[in-house]
């Protein structure tokens, strides 16, 4: 009687909980929101990621399931048809290609043991790892190489199934584990593309049931329910032989029912949890927080009056305040930005821009006034309904304008028109929105070249274009490295937009579920992963 | 034989309706929907790739005639999203809605139909108050939350059914009832709340009628006078309700299929809206179009199956 007691208690004051939840994230978004789904993201690294629950002396118990809340379903099983990151996210551990993203920011070889790059930067040869299997049995060798790449390049005669393959020029396999790759014109961005799956010659059901060469094979897919992997025996890397037996990830499209779920013990993990859902979830779990590479911004209209001044684009700059954002609207799960980089692509991040513009109201108006809008002006903020982060970012900046003397007003639209309106056509003021970040920093910068098709802000700048292009072609690591530090400079000089923060990903799991890692894309190692003793 | 005439001519005419309607809505919505399924990283090969496969080169009145003529003979065509043949994905879900429907029918008939008629025999006193203020709660509470709370009483602390998912009837029938009690609940209370509201005020307004005293000053039992006579013609009103329950549960409980996340037509129907698969959520609002219709009509025959004067009035 004495435990009915208590479970009703437990249960009358979780409800009181809820109540508060159910108000407050109808569609929860912590900081999956990104524009688009796109198949790479994020580093961790640097603000090292934050493990609340930490259990010393722990004992690896051999095996297990693994059920994991996912609030989409798979677009595609085909890895080379396949655009959402979630999916990637899956998939990822039943593919692997010749590098795979490290923790970093870097590439770790995978299927490749070594490369080289000519002199002129043009060819890359790779070698692959011996007696690696797919998972049908075959032998992995370098015509399943080049059946991959000739399919991702178009030059197996049909259309290219990716751009960042279409600037192949040839493929050659002077035997079976070498691969020579020689491209059309320099492309320091290639490197970086070679994370993509690799898959078995002449096998065409990749949609129906993929196969791949990595630590997880593919089971089954139940549309609307679950997607089954298990443990790869043969998995050529024995350093990342995977623990845990079984990986089943369960489609869940409430965020709610899904904290209940791990409450109640039928799922074992949530990748990308909301702090409210932490919050009710209480103490005896695994919840790990860091930055995601992605890049939440308020992106303005560089070809509209006034927002075409520079001086009042640095006004607004000046005048909003990205610390309270970070407390409002994340409740601090986030990491300040001054550019459009995360710090979790450590390699290319340049330091210290965050703070380029102290929050300073006077000097706001003060640039205001030189630009000649001693009265303000009217701004209307366009942002997508569908993603309540960037609506209440939205809010607490039209209140922080306000200050300034800026009247912003606030257009929520669907997602749909927000593609069509502003990302397609730059029809907009400013607009508030995450872009996912990308393992090559050329993804991420060139958003903003004046040439490039999808350049919703309508920045255009010589020098940052001069900077790009260069960038684009530097084999040297550290020298590339700097080209787009010094874009990155220019782009908060210039004010191109405001850059927020990249919000934390938080990932919840059963208190003795360990070894999950992040990476600056957005990765489900489930090979890292084990349970201990409880 | 004027009366089902008509029915058939409103019946095939709301289908056309709704098919063109359909149809158009999809045509003026703002987006490219190949850049709505593939996300805006999507390579631009991709999008080409899929512009064609979705017939999206070809205009718009030459696709609406295709996917009718395609429909009528049997094809309902291809989902974009799943690369399956739009049949089979209705034909897999339908069992989950179906089981779900039933159910919850159920479940509001054995606990509606006879609370009904207990308050309406007890009127006024205090036990059938109580139970008016807890169907007044039934109908104006959400079912999401109701489905929150039966989720956090029944799954979270006392861990008797399961939170998510659905278990086929083939793998284990237990199963299935038990991953199916919590969702038609959830969908029953707020369906029994209303029965039983109507039920008892039809009840209640039938009593006082002429045939009624009639019936009473003849010296006939009291429980034959309202299982007899009050009830039949106390039942319409509920067959309607009833009628609008089981066609909104056919066509998917959106809000208890995703909480409880059920592979069924309305979790099928929401997901395929998002991703602006066309092929799919074209069929789907047929389907539920028909159902509705089917429904409908069932209703008005049972009508005249319980009331002789709506018999012979056609």
């Amino acid at each position: 009687m004495a435990i009915l007691k208590k479970k009703l208690a437990l249960g009358i004051s979780t409800l009181s909980l809820l109540a508060v939840i159910i108000t407050g994230c109808g569609s929860n978004s912590t900081a999956s929101n990104s524009v688009g789904n796109s198949a790479n993201t994020t580093a961790s690294n640097e603000s090292n990621p934050s493990e609340t629950v930490q259990n010393s002396g722990e004992k690896v118990m051999a095996g297990g399931t693994v059920r994991v809340a996912m609030s989409t379903e798979p677009d595609n099983l085909d890895p080379y048809l396949s655009a959402a990151t979630d999916t990637n996210s899956m998939m990822d551990n039943v593919f692997d290609g010749l590098f795979e993203a490290g923790e970093d920011s870097d590439l770790v070889p995978a299927i490749a043991s070594s490369y080289q790059v000519s002199e002129d930067g043009l060819t890359y040869t790779f070698i692959l790892k011996q007696g690696i299997k797919f998972h049908n049995g075959a032998d992995l060798t370098s015509k399943d190489v080049y059946y991959s790449y000739a399919k991702l390049s178009g030059l197996n005669g049909q259309e290219p199934l990716s751009s960042k393959f279409s600037g192949i020029e040839s493929i050659d396999t002077p035997d079976d584990y070498s691969v020579v790759i020689k491209l059309k014109e320099k492309n320091a961005a290639f490197l970086a593309a070679n994370i993509i799956a690799i898959v078995p010659k002449d096998y065409e059901q990749q949609s129906e049931k993929p196969i791949g060469a990595g630590p997880y094979k593919f089971v089954e897919y139940k549309p609307g329910q679950e997607l089954v992997l298990e443990k790869n025996e043969n998995f050529y890397n024995k350093d990342h032989t995977p623990v845990i037996d079984k990986v089943e990830f369960k489609i869940m499209p409430d965020a709610n029912a899904a904290v209940l779920a791990l409450q109640s013990g039928d799922i074992d993990m949530i990748p990308g949890i909301s702090s409210q859902g932490v919050l009710q979830l209480g103490d005896g779990y695994t919840v790990i927080s860091g930055p995601q590479n992605m890049v939440q911004l308020m992106a303005l209209n560089n070809s509209v009056k006034p927002l075409n001044d520079v001086k009042v684009r640095q006004a607004i700059n000046y005048a909003i305040d990205k610390d309270a954002i970070i407390q409002t609207v994340a409740e601090g799960n986030g990491t300040k930005l001054g550019s459009n980089m995360s710090p979790a692509m450590k390699m290319y991040y340049q330091e210290g821009l965050e703070d380029y513009y102290k929050t300073n109201v006077d000097k706001a108006k003060e640039l205001l006034n030189e630009a000649g809008y001693p009265n303000g002006f009217d701004l209307a903020i366009t942002v997508p309904s569908n993603y309540q982060f960037h609506v209440d970012t939205a809010q607490v900046i039209a209140d922080q304008l306000k200050k300034a003397g800026i009247n912003a007003t606030i257009k929520q639209i669907e997602w749909s028109s927000w593609l069509e309106d502003v990302y397609n056509n730059a029809k907009y003021e400013a607009t508030i929105v995450g872009l996912t970040g990308k393992l090559d920093p050329q993804e991420v910068l060139g958003r903003y070249e004046t040439t490039y098709a999808k350049n919703f802000f309508k920045f255009s700048n010589a020098d940052f274009d001069k900077l790009i292009s260069e960038g684009k072609i530097e084999i040297n690591e550290a020298k590339r490295a700097d080209l787009y530090k010094q874009a990155q400079t220019l782009l908060t000089e210039q004010a191109a937009a405001v850059f927020i923060m990249d919000p934390n990903r938080t990932v919840a799991m059963k208190g003795n579920l360990k070894g999950f890692k992040m990476y600056p894309v957005q990765k489900y190692d489930f090979a890292e992963m084990y349970y201990t003793e409880q | 034989m004027r009366f089902y005439i008509r029915k058939l001519i409103t019946f095939i005419s709301t289908l056309v309706l709704v098919s063109v309607i359909t149809f158009l809505v999809f045509q003026v919505l703002p987006g490219d929907p190949a850049q709505i399924i593939l996300g805006v990283d999507a390579d631009p090969q991709q999008i080409a790739a899929l512009h064609e496969a979705m017939g999206l080169d070809r205009s718009a009145g030459e696709r609406y005639l295709m996917w009718i003529k395609d429909t009528l003979s049997g094809d309902f065509g291809t989902s974009v999203r799943y690369n399956r043949p739009v049949a089979d994905l209705l034909l897999e879900r339908l069992p989950v809605t179906l089981s779900l429907a039933l159910f919850s029918l159920g479940l509001t008939l054995i606990i509606g139909l006879p609370l009904g008629i207990y308050i309406a025999r007890r009127d006024g006193k205090l036990s059938s108050l109580l139970l008016s203020l807890f169907t007044q709660l039934g109908v104006s509470v959400p079912s999401f939350w109701l489905a929150f709370i039966l989720i956090l009483l029944f799954s979270v602390t006392f861990k008797l059914f399961p939170t998510y998912g659905y278990t086929s009837w083939s793998t284990n029938p237990f199963g299935a009832i038990r991953s199916l009690f919590l969702p038609s609940l959830a969908l029953a209370i707020p369906g029994f709340a209303v029965v039983i509201r109507y039920l008892r005020n039809t009840l209640l307004d039938q009593s006082r009628m002429d045939y009624v005293r009639t019936a009473r000053s003849k010296g006939l039992h009291e429980k034959g006078i309202m299982y007899h006579h009050i009830l039949r013609n106390g039942m319409i009103p509920v067959i309607t309700i009833v009628g609008l329950l089981i066609a909104d549960t056919l066509g998917g409980s959106i809000v208890v299929e995703n909480v409880f996340a059920l592979p069924g037509i309305g979790n099928l129907l929401v997901s395929s809206i998002g991703a602006r698969d066309l092929p799919l959520v074209q069929t789907m609002v047929l389907y539920i179009a028909v159902i509705v219709v089917s429904i409908n009509f069932i209703v008005d025959m049972l009508y005249k199956v319980i009331d002789p004067r709506i018999r012979l009035k056609r």
